[in-house]
């Protein structure tokens, strides 16, 4: 929201120089702060913003409720968060945006979800599919141009695995069977088409496109592991270390420096998804014996199915920084025996030394500095120990689309005073930042130049800032160096006109 | 956009009603006056100008736009058709039932025939849209800059008396926007007992007119078996001059009002005052009770 001029220029009264400190002084904070809303919009968006308390169980905020018109918010679609998220980095499928051009344009490698393989042969990853539905698909429906598109891909494309739908929102609009023509196209081509109704107008962020594509895979991958296990024809002897690594997205290769330590400890990853995953790792992943789940927020639902329809448990962990990485090795060893308990000990301290030299290398050049922290699924929390690792302090951390589970969650990883803003606008999180002058600003793409153009150093914490990967060890040594050359680059003593520094008098 | 001196109006009604029928007789009659045409049928059934043209259904704009790739395909003449005294007929059509958007379709279609000067040299434009305004492409004819007088065709039936409150409620929705004004109910007699009153009472409660009683007669059927309007297969016969002298009133028409439509329970009371419905204290004690419980009476069913 564009606040009134006369607020624009008047000088923020608590900023004048210090920083805030006390959570008396936030809580005033996010007042004043609201207090250019409209009386209306200042009630709903007070409930998303707090102070947090130290012993709380809660961060105290309300959170997955319908954004503010005109608030300028973070957030996606539901089309985003099935397509972007869960069901884009499966790379052996092909993707189809289906509807007008715009939303498949748009989301073209939005995510750098890295794999292995040879795009346009058997991957597809960074290729852009789209229906681009034109106005006579709308008015006479576009059930058999999709079909077309089916069949045209299976002949460009033989080696594909199977074909996802993503509804865009006119799908949905005109009422087009997608089902349909997904069955019947499965029928013919003898391969997995997948109808996902992650139109962009339902829900209220992204969040619901995660539900909706988990549900998906609930219905149209299961179903055939289940037929497959039955006629003996999934592939794997089970084994007593097999586990799945779900709700990494490998960024950068995220999942790969993760991946490493688990294999190290002696466990055997038998899937990995959806980043660098393939469609019969999801199937697979119905017969491990535990499922690792990463982002939580949006992989949690196909997790609890599959603990409810196959009993197998699942956890959540968190792979930033040594010491949240110890306490996952640990914690996942313990659900197998000895063997593999000894076996993270060793790689615990096997890392080590190589985690010490980094933190020599960087703690005393980070000290101390404080972060604000705005992103998505998980790393508003996930990422805070890292930073702890280092000696900096988080004095703000909110997410886009997360839900009080989020939050609840939240609240084992932060500080007292931590300020804490759910589906924050982009003039609430401008002011906050003036009022709280962070050291260090990590959020996403929408926020960076903001927050650059006020000379302020910024990390991107969805895209890593086409760095990473910043899990595991090596993604730790990889975070610091990031950080650091973020907080100390000599580009910011530059920043600002020689006349306004008192040079050249 | 198109010229301020011509009338444009348009027809609407329940489904089944004979809303083609008493809007292509009425333009017969406004054509043998001298009256320049142009018919725009919205409905994707595309039978809005079949009795002008002797034709099954023409050359719809979305059928053609459709088969030769996008709208901007197609030129002007191949979809607008001159029939009966140079009436000019063009189609919006759509897609079959249960796909697709028929209301998109219709905006698409009047779009393209006012990009295309389709609103030219002409005095009447009338539109005849399908049954009920159900979303908002079928309100495109009743938007700003498109009909300004709506005639709704109706009979002393139930159904047909909500349908056209109803649409009342549309227009009173666009009358302030976009100035579109109720111009008279046109009553397409089936012959129900007291149904001028009826229909009088209904428009007085509507803040309008019946404008005319169109009596029910076999020779419609007649001439529409030929794809023929009354007053081109019979101009001498009775129902002939109905039709001319509907024409007649609607080109005098100076009373244009802004509706006000009624209640539900307002037009059912209105039902039951002429007898059409029971009053709902006669059947109250068996509303919701199955035939065990309560039999049915003898003479009630």
């Amino acid at each position: 929201m564009t606040p009134p001029v006369e607020t624009l220029t008047k000088p923020t009264t608590t900023s004048v120089d210090l920083p805030i400190v006390t959570n008396e002084e936030k809580k005033a904070l996010i007042k004043e702060v609201l207090e250019v809303y409209p009386d209306k919009a200042q009630k709903k968006r007070e409930k998303h913003l707090n102070v947090y308390e130290e012993g709380k169980s809660d961060c105290g905020v309300k959170s997955n409720i319908k954004s503010i018109p005109g608030s300028m918010t973070t957030r996606g679609c539901a089309y985003a968060g099935s397509k972007g998220v869960v069901w884009g980095p499966i790379k052996d499928m092909i993707h189809l945006s289906h509807g007008p051009v715009g939303c498949g344009y748009y989301s073209w490698s939005g995510r750098r979800n890295y794999y292995i393989g040879t795009t346009g042969i058997d991957t597809f990853g960074t290729m852009q599919f789209t229906s681009d539905f034109q106005e006579r698909d709308i008015v006479f429906g576009g059930d058999k141009k999709l079909a077309k598109l089916i069949n045209e891909i299976e002949e460009l494309f033989p080696l594909n695995r199977g074909v996802s739908i993503q509804s865009e929102c006119p799908i949905g609009l005109i009422g087009d069977d997608i089902e349909a023509v997904a069955k019947k196209a499965a029928k013919d081509l003898n391969k997995p088409v997948v109808p996902v109704r992650c139109e962009g107008f339902r829900g209220v962020s992204q969040s619901l496109g995660h539900h909706i594509a988990n549900d998906a895979i609930r219905d149209y991958v299961f179903p055939r592991a289940d037929k497959a296990k039955k006629e003996g024809t999934l592939g794997v002897e089970p084994g007593p270390y097999d586990v799945a690594i779900i709700g990494d997205y490998n960024i950068g290769g995220d999942a790969w420096s993760s991946r490493i330590l688990l294999e190290e400890m002696g466990l055997r990853i038998v899937a990995q998804w959806s980043g660098d995953g393939t469609f019969n790792e999801m199937m697979l992943s119905s017969q491990v014996k535990l499922n690792l789940v990463h982002c939580y927020r949006s992989m949690n639902y196909i997790s609890r199915h599959m603990e409810e329809t196959y009993g197998i448990p699942w956890l959540e962990y968190n792979f930033f920084g040594p010491t949240e990485i110890a306490k996952s090795l640990r914690t996942i060893a313990a659900k197998f025996d000895q063997t593999i308990q000894d076996n993270a000990e060793k790689v615990i301290a096997k890392y080590e030394a190589q985690c010490q030299a980094v933190i020599d290398k960087y703690r005393h050049r980070l000290e101390g500095k404080t972060v604000a922290l705005m992103v998505g699924g998980l790393r508003p929390r996930h990422v805070v120990p890292a930073f702890y690792d280092l000696g900096m302090k988080l004095i703000g951390t909110g997410y886009e689309f997360g839900h009080n589970d989020d939050y609840k969650r939240t609240a084992d990883h932060v500080e007292d005073g931590t300020l804490i803003y759910d589906d924050v606008s982009a003039y609430e999180f401008e002011e906050f930042v003036k009022a709280l002058k962070p050291d260090l600003i990590a959020s996403g793409i929408k926020e960076k130049y903001v927050f650059q153009k006020m000379a302020l150093p910024f990390r991107q914490m969805h895209s890593w800032d086409y760095s990473g990967p910043y899990h595991g060890y090596d993604g730790f040594a990889i975070f610091a160096r990031d950080m650091d050359l973020a907080l100390n680059s000599p580009t910011w003593s530059l920043i600002g006109a020689p006349w306004s520094r008192g040079e050249g008098e | 956009m198109s010229d301020d001196k011509i009338r444009q109006i348009a027809f609407y009604g329940k489904g089944g009603i004979g809303k083609s029928t008493t809007s292509q007789n009425t333009l017969a009659g406004l054509a043998e006056l001298g009256e320049r045409i142009m018919i725009v049928g919205c409905d994707p059934k595309a039978d809005s100008t079949r009795l002008m043209l002797h034709s099954k259904a023409q050359t719809t704009i979305l059928h053609l736009a459709a088969e030769r790739g996008a709208v901007e395909d197609i030129e002007l003449e191949e979809v607008l058709l001159t029939g009966y005294k140079d009436v000019k007929c063009v189609e919006s059509g759509g897609p079959e039932p249960g796909v697709g958007c028929a209301g998109r379709g219709i905006i698409t279609a009047i779009n393209f025939l006012e990009e295309n000067g389709a609103y030219e040299d002409l005095d009447f434009v009338s539109y005849d849209v399908l049954g009920d305004v159900v979303c908002g492409g079928f309100a495109m004819p009743i938007r700003e800059g498109k009909a300004q007088e709506i005639y709704i065709v109706t009979s002393g039936e139930m159904m047909a008396m909500y349908a056209a409150n109803n649409i009342a409620r549309g227009i009173l929705k666009y009358a302030h926007s976009g100035g579109v004004r109720l111009g008279g109910l046109i009553c397409n007699s089936r012959n129900v007992d007291g149904e001028v009153e009826l229909i009088e009472t209904l428009a007085a409660r509507l803040n309008t007119q019946m404008i005319h009683f169109v009596p029910r007669d076999n020779i419609v059927q007649h001439a529409e078996l030929r794809r023929m309007t009354v007053i081109e297969y019979a101009p001498t016969s009775a129902q002939a001059d109905e039709y001319r002298t509907l024409a007649q009133k609607i080109k005098d028409n100076t009373k244009l009002t802004i509706p006000t439509p009624i209640t539900m329970d307002e037009l059912e009371d209105l039902l039951v005052e002429f007898g059409i419905l029971g009053d709902d204290k006669e059947f109250e004690h068996l509303v919701g009770k199955t035939a065990d419980e309560v039999p049915v009476l003898a003479g009630v069913a």
